[in-house]
C-alpha cells in the first residue's frame, strides 16, 4: 500500500480502476467471504463450483431480465414461464429420454411466443409492462396449471435433467466442472456479447435512456423492445430447464424467481425505468443474492427470513445508489 | 371524473370511463345470468352478493388509488393485509373485549407501515416499486417466520364486521361505498387532493410552486396502508380468523394496480380518480361471478383473467401516442 500511496499517478488510477468495479462485485466477495469463514468447504473449488451450479438459473434470469430492465420495462411474467417450462417438459417429454431433444426445442418456442407476445403487447397496444406482464404471469401459470390438472405427475428423463444436475469429474484444476456452470459461462459470454458489443446493445440502452429520442435518431424502437422481451424468455426457459434438473416436477418452482432477478439486477446497479446496468452487475447481483441466502442458512435463521434479508438488501442497495446519484448532482 | 375536469380543460372529451365499465359489468353480469337461466342472481340477494364480492378489492384499491395518483405505487399492500388479518385475530383470540386494542394495534402498525414506505420513496428516493417490494418481503418474511397456520380467532361480534346487515345491503358494503365517497370528496375538494394531482402530474413543478411534495407523498402512502390495513381486518372477520397467506392468495397487490388502471387512472400519476376504481372492482367482481355462474374451473379463470387484464387496459391505452415500458 505505501508504495502506491507513495506514487501519486498511480493511485489515481488504482482508485479509478476500483470505481469501475461493480459495487456487486465487491458485495458478493464480502458475502462470500463470510460464508467460507462458516463453513470452509465452500471455498475449495468443489464448492465453489457447487455454489456456482446452485446460482446459475437465478444468474441467467438476471441476464434476461436485464434487457427488458435497461429499455425500461419489467418481465414479471418470468416466473410463471419457469414453472411453465418444467411443467411442459415432463408432459411433453413424457418419461422418454427420446422426447429430450424436441422437447427442448418446443420450450424455445413457447418461451418465444410469450416473450414475442409481451413484446407486442407493451408496443403495439401500448400497455404498460408491469400490467402486461402481470396479465401474461395469470395466463401462463393459469395454462400451466391446465396442462398438468393442477398435480403435476411423473419426471424428467435424465439427460433432460443433466442440464442442472450432471457433474464432470476429474477436470484439471478445478477437479469437478457441473454442466450448469458450463451454460452459465456461455450464457454471460452471450449476453455480454450482445449488450455491450453489438449494435442491438446500444440501441437498448439508447431506447431505455430516451425512446423519443432513439426514435427521432432512427432506432427501431418496437422492434428493440420485443427483442429484449423475447431474450427475457428465452433465459427464462433456459433457468427452468436447469431448475427441472435440480428438483422434482412441481408448481411452485418458479415462485418469486421474477422479483428475486430483478432484486439482482438492482443490485448489480441496474437503473430502473431504463438506461444503464451490466452484465457483470446482473450476474455479481445474483451471486451476491445466493450467498445471502446461503449465508442464512449457514447461520440458522429460519427460512421465511431470507425474504426479509431479500427486502432489506433491495432497498439499502436502491438508497445507496440513489444518494450516490444526488451527491454526484 | 368531475374532480379532473374541475383541474384540467380538456380539448376533447375523454370517453367516460367509469360509466363504460360500470355498463359493461352490468351488461356483462346480467347477460350471462340470462344466458345460464340463473334468474336468481337478478334477485336482491344476487345482487347484493355481487357487491359483497367487490368488498376487499375494492377497499384496498381505494388506497392503491391515492398512492398512483401521486405518482407512486405500492406493492406492500398484499403482504400488510396478511399481517394486519392475522395481528387481529391473534390478538383477539375469539374474545370480544380484545377487538378494540386489536383493531387499535392493527391500524397503528398501517400507519407506521405506511410512513416507512412513504419515507422510502420521499426521503431516500427509491423507485417506490422496489421499496414497497422490499417493504413487502420484509413483512412477508417476519410474518411467515412467526406464523405458519391460521393463528387465533375472531369472536361473533366481531364477524358482524362481514357478516352483518342493514335490510339486504351488508355493513360492509355501505362502508366501501362510504369510504369511496370520502376519497371522492377528500380529492375533489380539500387542498390535500389538489395537491396530490400536482404532484402527480408534475412533481418538479409542485415542488416548485409551493407544494411539499415529500409530505403528499408520505401521506398517500399512508392512506393507501390503512386502507389495507382495513381489508386485513374485513378478511380477518369474513374468514374467521387470519392466516399468514390470505393477502398474498388474493393477489390484492397486483390486482389492485390493475383495478385502478382499468378504471382510467394513470400509472404516471395525476390523472384519474376514486370511482373508475370502483367500475374497475366491479367488471372484476362481475367477471368472477360469471365466470362462477358458467362453471369455468379454477384454472382457466386465471388465465382468461390475465387476459381480461391486459385487453381492458389496451382498450384505451392502444390510442396513446406517448412511449411506455
Amino acid at each position: 500500500m505505501t508504495t502506491v500511496t507513495a506514487d501519486a499517478p498511480a493511485r489515481k488510477s488504482v482508485i479509478a480502476f476500483a470505481r469501475h468495479i461493480n459495487i456487486a462485485v465487491i458485495v458478493f466477495i464480502v458475502l462470500y467471504a463470510c460464508v467460507g469463514f462458516l463453513q470452509p468447504s465452500y471455498l475449495e473449488p468443489t464448492g465453489f463450483m457447487n455454489f456456482l451450479r446452485r446460482s446459475a438459473p437465478l444468474a441467467i434470469l438476471a441476464m434476461g431480465q436485464l434487457f427488458v430492465l435497461i429499455v425500461g420495462g419489467f418481465d414479471l411474467s418470468m416466473s410463471a414461464l419457469v414453472t411453465l417450462t418444467v411443467i411442459g417438459g415432463s408432459m411433453l417429454a413424457n418419461n422418454d429420454p427420446a422426447n429430450t431433444w424436441w422437447t427442448i426445442a418446443a420450450l424455445y418456442g413457447i418461451g418465444l411466443a410469450v416473450g414475442g407476445l409481451n413484446g407486442v403487447i407493451v408496443s403495439f397496444l401500448r400497455v404498460p409492462s408491469i400490467i402486461a406482464t402481470l396479465g401474461m404471469l395469470l395466463c401462463v401459470d393459469g395454462t400451466a396449471m391446465m396442462w398438468s390438472g393442477g398435480s403435476p405427475r411423473g419426471y424428467l428423463p435424465d439427460n433432460f435433467r443433466a442440464f442442472g444436475r450432471l457433474v464432470l469429474h476429474d477436470v484439471p484444476v478445478v477437479g469437478t466442472f457441473p454442466i450448469a456452470v458450463g451454460v452459465l459461462i456461455v450464457a454471460t459470454s452471450l449476453a455480454w456479447w450482445a449488450l455491450h458489443v453489438t449494435v442491438f446493445g446500444h440501441r437498448i440502452f439508447a431506447v431505455g435512456d430516451n425512446p423519443r429520442a432513439a426514435e427521432l435518431a432512427g432506432v427501431p424502437v418496437s422492434a428493440t423492445r420485443i427483442v429484449a422481451f423475447v431474450i427475457s424468455a428465452l433465459s427464462a426457459v433456459t433457468g427452468g430447464i436447469m431448475l427441472g434438473g435440480f428438483g422434482g416436477v412441481s408448481v411452485g418452482v418458479g415462485t418469486g424467481l421474477a422479483l428475486q432477478a430483478i432484486a439482482a439486477c438492482v443490485i448489480g446497479g441496474v437503473q430502473l425505468l431504463g438506461g444503464r446496468g451490466s452484465v457483470v452487475g446482473a450476474v455479481a447481483g445474483a451471486l451476491s443474492l445466493l450467498a445471502l441466502f446461503t449465508l442464512l442458512n449457514l447461520v440458522g435463521l429460519p427460512q421465511p427470513l431470507k425474504d426479509t434479508a431479500q427486502g432489506l438488501i433491495l432497498i439499502s442497495a436502491v438508497a445507496s445508489g440513489a444518494l450516490r446519484l444526488r451527491r454526484a448532482g | 371524473m368531475t374532480a379532473i375536469a374541475s383541474l384540467r380543460r380538456q380539448p376533447r372529451r375523454a370517453p367516460p370511463i367509469p360509466l363504460l365499465l360500470l355498463v359493461g359489468s352490468l351488461l356483462l353480469y346480467g347477460g350471462i345470468a340470462l344466458w345460464t337461466g340463473q334468474t336468481s342472481q337478478l334477485e336482491t340477494e344476487g345482487l347484493v352478493g355481487l357487491l359483497q364480492r367487490m368488498v376487499a378489492l375494492g377497499t384496498v384499491s381505494l388506497g392503491q388509488t391515492f398512492v398512483i395518483l401521486a405518482g407512486s405505487i405500492d406493492l406492500s399492500v398484499a403482504n400488510l393485509i396478511s399481517v394486519a388479518a392475522v395481528a387481529a385475530s391473534y390478538i383477539m383470540q375469539g374474545e370480544p373485549e380484545k377487538i378494540l386494542p386489536a383493531v387499535v394495534l392493527v391500524l397503528s402498525i398501517s400507519v407506521a407501515v405506511g410512513l416507512i414506505n412513504g419515507m422510502i420513496v420521499a426521503k431516500l428516493g427509491v423507485n417506490p416499486l422496489i421499496a414497497t417490494l422490499g417493504v413487502g418481503l420484509i413483512l412477508q418474511g417476519l410474518l411467515s417466520a412467526s406464523f405458519t397456520d391460521f393463528a387465533g380467532s375472531v369472536p361473533a361480534s366481531f364477524q358482524v364486521l362481514a357478516y352483518g346487515a342493514l335490510g339486504p345491503v351488508p355493513y360492509s358494503v355501505l362502508g366501501l361505498f362510504g369510504l369511496a365517497f370520502i376519497g371522492w370528496w377528500v380529492l375533489r375538494a380539500t387542498r390535500f387532493g389538489a395537491h396530490l394531482y400536482a404532484v402527480g402530474g408534475n412533481a418538479e413543478g409542485a415542488r416548485l410552486a409551493g407544494v411539499r411534495t415529500d409530505r403528499i407523498i408520505i401521506q398517500t402512502h399512508v392512506i393507501c396502508s390503512v386502507l389495507a390495513g382495513v381489508t386485513g381486518l374485513y378478511l380477518a372477520s369474513r374468514l374467521r380468523s387470519g392466516a399468514p397467506w390470505v393477502g398474498r392468495d388474493g393477489v390484492y397487490d397486483l390486482e389492485s394496480i390493475a383495478v385502478v388502471v382499468i378504471g382510467g387512472t394513470l400509472l404516471a400519476g395525476g390523472r384519474g380518480g376514486v370511482w373508475g376504481t370502483l367500475a374497475g372492482v366491479l367488471l372484476f367482481a362481475s367477471l368472477d361471478a360469471a365466470f362462477n355462474m358458467l362453471g369455468v374451473p379454477s384454472f382457466p379463470k386465471l388465465a382468461l383473467r390475465g387476459a381480461i387484464v391486459i385487453l381492458a387496459v389496451a382498450a384505451y391505452a392502444v390510442r396513446g401516442k406517448e412511449h411506455v415500458a
